[in-house]
């Protein structure tokens, strides 16, 4: 009798935290359809410095595709039903100037959290976020200086610039919730931690728009979630 | 000693201003100023900075215009040399004389009065006028008043804060429409063509080098995309501004191989200093083969 | 009109109270003294931006102390931003031009000096002339005001083109709120320059004591008077010019914009302008501007050499004539600064013609004032280095001007370092140098003290090898294709430039260090200096009849009548070897 009581106790201190925390995952893989445009070369001959960082060809970035056509750079996130969070982590996230690249090409970071602005290269660049819901501002970065450190206190998705080397081109993604996941190599996304509850996972690609699909969780389940986008061909 | 000068500083007495060190204060004068002239015609006529090997002198002319800017230059070179030569010494000589000549010395006059410099000045610069103005208008013809050749070939370029791009019109030979609007540099899409519904916008080559081919004359349509910009080639001995909302143009013919820098020389914004592209000159069947090459990375 | 206009002259009784005598005066003398201040403030300031320039340009990573205090977002760290160097070089351009290239030879010699040498008691109208200097005081308060805001000063330079001027921040950071208040202090600027030609061109015609025929006036005063002829049309050009450019940015206009351009990802709603306009229109005033910094040190230095020299130059009348020919030829020449501007390039040949014939007056009064000391006895002061300081450097800046007046060798030189190397000779030094004569002569009687003229000399020396060193490399660079304007030296070209721009960047602080010499000898003669008598340098005109300093009304209640025209020297007469203006007595032989 004892036993079996502290069996259900150890059982529902065991369930317990996961129904206060959450243990419920959605996952899955964001795809496309059809032929999406090539990739074009980017001529960096005008700034040689980081001409000459690339052995291989560099390409514009819009598009990121992988085997088996999935999508990269894909942003995934739980637009609606999320818990409220009002803190923003206190971490850090990193947005690097690299070879007169933008690493990586698609940041997501919480609203109020520090972003950090490094310039590794021997150039000045002029960071530039196009900002239209949060501050526009932009900020010359002359190299060995130390990182820019800013935020955003307004979710929205902000096409980021160099003023001075034009093919430079990445996204913030700022977000309300900390439950977001950007699509990798093999377009997969995950989104661990949800409480129980009816959620709206968002996807969001830059040059192809959102999707958005409604997803429940009832308990510790991992729900497959993928998206399909359909190619431009331009 | 409290600051205070002698109140004989500006009397007669005074051995600088009016006594025996005037003479010497004359002298130094045009010593230095001798030396300062001198000094600064060696780099002239050395075409370099003094004990070093950087290089003054305008780079080879590699156009077929630039020979009578050339020209043109030294003999302004010469005749201002000579002047401000002559002028600096003569200075110099003047002020040392006059600083020894006595205070009860009669004043002399410079022979001809004021007659003769108004006379010397229509003549010397007068003729300097007339033949630099005569052989400047030829040159300046050469470049501006001459027409591109019907063949000369097409490239358009765009200036926009902070780089130069290039359109050849490819295969078709037509230029597609450039929509401002449609202009997305981060997708390499700078001239803001639209190849989904402009079909002779599809096989237009856009570059971020001016590749041309030797010895063929070349028509470059010049466009601003945002504020005023300057398209300068020294070695072709071509300047000319890009006016936002004007289509101007450029025409020339570049006569040697070689690889040369194209800088911005209009003041445009942060990133003037860095705004530059490479002129490329190919042979033909160099040429040739880097158009195809641009074209399949379209 | 040679008598002169006894009830045009508004008398005022002397000021009693400190705001008075010394804020908001009407005496022609304070406002001088204050245009001079001013100039000082400025000429300071636009020296200190230079070196930080030049620093930053040799040493381009390299943190400068204390230089994020004054701007965190143009200097990270203390190391320059590339927008806060263009901030700083416009910011150069525009006060060294403005505040005290227009200031000091004009504004503040000629206010204190134009009524007494004509022998009037105070300008036509001393409330204008006020108002002329404490509108010039706000002009310079709403352009440092630039300094502090958020987004920093203008970057377009002192020239600022449009579109880049024109369209707001969207074209760079400091093209926000900065150059608005630019364009409303050059405004407000213009506003007082008007009032003051206004006021120097009515006096000089209507204020002239019994005698002083037009002929008779001194040719520091001549020049002053041309200046305000040149400054009158000049301004009027300008200020309508800012006010277009203002609406552009806060209202919406489009006068210099076209439509269809694209500037950090946003189309601008702007249609129908032309940046060609503002070009048109600054350099239409932008020209005689630089003729209104050249004359009047033309003018001071003229009067120090004759009265150094101890003979009048070899033609007075030729002298002013080519003063009034290079005033006249300044207003036909403004398209020489746009060749390559994508103007019609017929019209570039028809500019380069009256840019060449400018050069025959100025060659005219170089050979006379060089013929002029032959045969002279020269007397070696601090005033008189100066002023053949400028005769050399005149030449050096003259003679680079023949270049670039020539448009098919302007392909080549055009935004290069020659032009900058030209302009600073003729401006940067050789309108300076009228400057620092005029000070050196006329310090005593402004203050009623000597200066140090040992010290005097050591500053020419210094700063005449100085400035050598500087700009004349610049011509050099130019004839390499070192362009103009870069805030760093990047380009495969430029990089091997970079030691001569090491040298002159130590030439320029070497300089500017020698300038303390001067503050120095100001400061320290102004009070402990020697007690300055009347005439300290047997000078001949009017100001010299006078004590040092000069009473409040000038000639105490009496206007004085003049006898002689202003440069009688080698005569005998009961003085020595000259005759004041004012003097009864007929020369000797």
């Amino acid at each position: 009798m004892r036993t079996k009581q502290l069996f259900i106790v150890a059982s529902a201190l065991m369930v317990s935290p996961a129904l206060l925390f959450g243990a419920g995952t959605i996952s899955g893989k964001v795809t496309y359809t059809g032929t999406p445009a090539k990739q074009k070369a980017i001529d960096m001959s005008k700034e040689p410095s980081c001409a000459k960082q690339h052995t291989t060809p560099v390409t514009t970035e819009t598009v990121v595709t992988g085997p088996n056509n999935v999508l990269e750079n894909v942003v995934v996130y739980i637009s609606a039903g999320a818990p409220d969070e009002s803190t923003a982590p206190t971490q850090a996230v990193t947005f690097t100037q690299k070879g007169c690249q933008y690493l990586p090409h698609v940041l997501a970071m919480r609203t109020g959290q520090e972003l950090k602005v490094v310039n590794d290269d021997q150039t000045s660049h002029n960071i530039h976020p196009l900002a239209k819901v949060n501050r526009e501002w932009n900020k010359s970065q002359p190299p060995g200086t130390p990182p820019l450190s800013e935020k955003f206190d307004k979710e929205e998705f902000i096409s980021v610039k160099c003023n001075v080397h034009p093919w430079m081109h990445g996204f913030f993604a700022v977000l309300k919730t900390s439950h977001y996941s950007v699509s990798g190599e093999n377009g997969g996304f995950s989104l661990p931690n949800l409480p129980p509850g009816k959620y709206t996972v968002t996807a969001w690609q830059e040059d192809y728009g959102t999707q958005t699909q409604d997803v429940t969780i009832t308990g510790n389940e991992t729900k497959t979630v993928d998206f399909s986008f359909k190619a431009k061909p331009y | 000693m409290d600051g205070r000068i002698s109140p004989a500083v500006f009397l007669p007495e005074n051995p600088v201003s009016s006594g025996k060190m005037r003479g010497r204060m004359g002298r130094l004068f045009a010593i230095v100023v001798t030396v300062i002239a001198l000094a600064s015609a060696v780099p002239i006529i050395t075409h370099h900075w003094f004990w070093s090997d950087i290089s003054f002198a305008p780079p080879e002319d590699i156009s077929t215009h630039g020979h009578a800017i050339d020209d043109q230059l030294s003999d302004t070179m010469v005749e201002a040399g000579l002047s401000f030569l002559a002028a600096q010494i003569l200075l110099g000589l003047f002020v040392w004389k006059s600083a020894e000549r006595k205070s009860t010395d009669a004043i002399k006059t410079f022979p001809g009065g004021a007659r003769i410099m108004v006379i010397a000045a229509l003549v010397l610069v007068g003729t300097e006028i007339l033949a630099l103005g005569v052989l400047g208008q030829k040159a300046w013809a050469n470049v501006y008043f001459k027409p591109a050749a019907p063949d000369a070939l097409q490239i358009q370029t765009q200036a926009g804060q902070f780089a130069f791009y290039f359109r050849y019109p490819g295969a078709d030979g037509k230029f597609g429409t450039p929509h401002p609007d449609k202009i997305d540099e981060g997708n390499s899409n700078f001239f803001g063509l639209d190849p989904a519904n402009d079909v002779e916008s599809r096989d237009d080559i856009v570059t971020g080098e001016l590749a041309i081919p030797v010895d063929r004359e070349v028509h470059l349509m010049m466009h601003s995309k945002d504020v005023g910009h300057s398209f300068y080639v020294r070695e072709l001995r071509i300047q000319q501004d890009f006016v936002p909302g004007l289509d101007l143009s450029v025409h020339f013919t570049a006569t040697k191989v070689g690889k040369y820098e194209i800088v911005c020389t209009q003041l445009c914004g942060l990133g003037h200093y860095n705004m530059k592209a490479y002129l490329n000159v190919l042979s033909q069947a160099d040429f040739d083969a880097w158009m195809k090459q641009k074209a399949s990375e379209q | 009109m040679s008598e002169t206009s006894v009830s045009a002259v508004q008398h005022h009784a002397p000021p009693t109270s400190f705001i008075r005598k010394h804020v908001f005066s009407l005496d022609h003398k304070v406002i001088g003294k204050q245009y001079y201040a001013l100039a000082l403030v400025a000429v300071f300031i636009g020296m200190v931006l230079s070196w930080l320039m030049r620093i930053h340009l040799v040493w381009p990573n390299v943190p400068i102390p204390g230089l994020s205090l004054l701007s965190k977002s143009g200097a990270p760290g203390g190391v320059m931003t590339p927008e806060y160097y263009l901030s700083l070089l416009t910011m150069h351009g525009t006060l060294m031009v403005f505040f005290v290239l227009t200031n000091a030879p004009f504004a503040a010699f000629g206010n204190y000096f134009l009524p007494i040498q004509i022998g009037a008691e105070d300008m036509a109208f001393p409330r204008f002339n006020m108002m002329s200097f404490w509108i010039t005081f706000v002009a310079f308060c709403i352009l440092i005001a630039a300094f502090f805001v958020p987004d920093g000063p203008p970057i377009s330079g002192w020239t600022a083109y449009a579109t880049l001027s024109a369209v707001g921040s969207d074209s760079g950071p400091g093209e926000g709120l900065g150059q608005t208040l630019w364009a409303l202090s050059i405004f407000v600027f213009c506003i007082a320059s008007l009032l003051g030609a206004l006021n120097f061109i009515a006096t000089t015609l209507d204020l002239r004591t019994k005698g002083m025929t037009l002929s008779r006036m001194p040719i520091c005063t001549w020049a002053w008077f041309i200046t305000s002829c040149i400054a009158l049309l000049a301004f009027a050009v300008l200020m309508p010019a800012c006010l277009l450019l203002i609406l552009d940015r806060v209202a919406g206009t489009s006068f210099f914009i076209p439509a269809g351009l694209v500037i950090s990802d946003h189309l601008q709603p702007h249609s129908g302008g032309s940046p060609l306009l503002w070009q048109h229109l600054f350099w239409f005033f932008g020209h005689p501007e630089v003729y209104i910094a050249i004359l009047p040190a033309m003018g001071i230095v003229s009067h120090i050499l004759i009265n150094s020299m101890r003979r009048p130059l070899l033609s007075h009348k030729v002298i002013i004539y080519c003063m009034m020919g290079i005033g006249f030829l300044s207003y036909m020449v403004w398209g020489h600064h746009m060749f390559v501007s994508g103007m019609n390039p017929f019209s570039s040949l028809v500019f380069s013609f009256p840019t060449l014939m400018i050069t025959i007056p100025a060659t005219i009064m170089t050979l006379i004032w060089l013929g002029s000391i032959y045969g002279s006895k020269l007397r070696i002061t601090a005033a008189s280095l100066f002023a053949l300081g400028f005769l050399s450097m005149f030449v050096s800046g003259g003679v680079s001007g023949f270049f670039l007046a020539q448009p098919s060798i302007d392909i080549y030189l055009h935004a290069t370092y020659f032009v900058v190397g030209h302009f600073h000779m003729v401006m940067g030094v050789a309108a300076i140098f009228g400057v620092f004569a005029g000070t050196y002569f006329w310090f005593p009687k402004m203050t009623g003290h000597m200066m140090n003229d040992s010290l005097g000399r050591l500053h020419f020396w210094l700063t005449f090898i100085g400035t050598y060193c500087i700009f004349m490399p610049f011509h050099y660079l130019g004839l390499a294709g070192n362009v103009r304007r870069y805030s760093a030296f990047v380009d495969d070209f430029l990089v091997p430039l970079i030691p001569v721009h090491r040298f002159i960047t130590f030439a320029a602080l070497f300089t500017g260090a020698a300038q303390l010499i001067f503050l120095y000898n100001l400061i320290q003669s102004r009070f402990r200096g020697a007690p300055a008598p009347a005439n300290p340098w047997e000078c001949t005109s009017l100001e010299w009849t006078m004590p040092s300093p000069p009473p409040f009304d000038n000639f105490g209640g009496k206007h004085p009548v003049v006898y002689h025209d202003p440069y009688q020297y080698g005569v005998k007469s009961s003085t020595g070897d000259y005759l004041m203006q004012d003097s009864p007595e007929e020369a000797g032989a």
